[in-house]
């Protein structure tokens, strides 16, 4: 593969991704004041920020930690919260799968919502990429937002400060997610299995620890499995 | 929080090693070798399965608002599904959803 049409997906993938920035500072942001709130001292509060780099687990460990919780229950219920990656994880094998193993333990860092959910938006729209310039697309992707979760973390629990609820900034995170899966809203068998998710995601919720969530991803996934299956 | 230095230091670690074993799960186990249709029947639907579950409790009831349901976040998410449904735009659908949630919100001031 030419060096130019990598390079292009690179950058295909840095700006797909550049409005997720507007998520990714204020939720930075917020993790870097909570755990400092909570008394971690800052080289831990970066610790987990750059070696997890999962801010909805972050949250969950945070929460238990305030709460004194065992620490067998902490490390499950944020591995837990993580699990959906797993699932990001093996969709995302058919298309990354023939990269070296190395490349492969590199971009395994980087599976986060937006970069697996954006790339297989571009998988699906492109499938005749080369598996160089879909490597380039992927770390493309979290370019502009892994480098800002770490430093507005740091931002965070340096300096403190709160953001002033009235920006709406909370239904950015909402609003970003909605705007990755609409577009991926292709045939009727990808709209039973997201109507599945949201109502059992809803139902669920009383389900500890997010796992109403994987169990309401698993059906959704059945879901549009098999619609796809009958339509055919 | 009563934990010492060691024992914060070893949650940060484990929570760093199994978060990025989840990641490298499927990636790495599986690599080339090739996955049976009806797994990839399956797995062509992760995105779909995953964000909307992810993001409805958030729409429905946001901390923001104590978690009563709230019009204005209601409708800039469906204003967001529209756009970025027929449209087919990622960034398109964020701004309108944004601008709805603006408007609105100012409009019921």
């Amino acid at each position: 593969m030419s060096p130019s049409t990598t390079k292009s997906a690179l950058w295909r993938g840095v700006r797909a991704s550049l409005p997720f920035i507007i998520v990714i500072i204020p939720f930075a942001m917020l993790f870097g004041v909570a755990a400092t709130e909570a008394g971690l001292p800052i080289a831990q509060v970066m610790g987990f920020t750059v070696l997890v780099i999962a801010g909805a687990s972050q949250f969950t460990a945070l929460q238990f930690m305030i709460d004194n919780a065992p620490v067998l229950v902490i490390i499950a219920s944020a591995l837990a919260v993580n699990l959906r990656m797993a699932m990001y994880s093996a969709a995302i094998t058919p298309y990354l799968g023939e990269q070296a193993l190395w490349k492969r333990a590199l971009l395994s860092y980087i599976v986060v919502d937006q970069t697996y959910n954006l790339a297989i938006l571009e998988y699906e729209n492109n499938p005749d990429q080369t598996v160089a310039q879909r490597t380039a697309f992927f770390v493309g992707c979290s370019i502009p937002i892994v480098p800002l979760w770490i430093g507005f973390t740091w931002v965070g629990a340096a300096l403190g400060g709160q953001i002033p609820p009235e920006y709406g900034l909370d239904f950015a995170l909402p609003i970003a997610f909605l705007a990755m899966v609409a577009p991926a809203l292709r045939t009727i068998a990808h709209v039973a299995a997201a109507v599945t998710s949201v109502v059992l995601a809803l139902a669920l919720g009383f389900v500890p620890l997010n796992l109403g969530l994987l169990v309401a991803a698993i059906v959704a996934m059945m879901v549009g499995a098999e619609v796809e299956r009958r339509m055919a | 929080m009563n934990y010492s230095d060691t024992t914060i230091w070893w949650i940060i670690a484990i929570l760093g090693v199994g978060t990025f074993l989840i990641r490298f799960s499927f990636l790495g186990l599986i690599g080339s070798r090739p996955m049976p249709p009806w797994v990839l029947r399956h797995l062509r639907y992760t995105s779909v399965a995953i964000l909307p579950g992810l993001v409805a409790p958030l729409v429905v009831f946001p901390a923001a608002t104590g978690g009563v349901p709230d019009p204005a976040r209601l409708l800039a998410a469906c204003v967001t599904i529209a756009i970025g449904y027929w449209t087919k735009g990622v960034v398109g659908a964020m701004l309108a959803g944004a601008a709805t949630l603006f408007a609105v919100q100012h409009l019921l001031g």
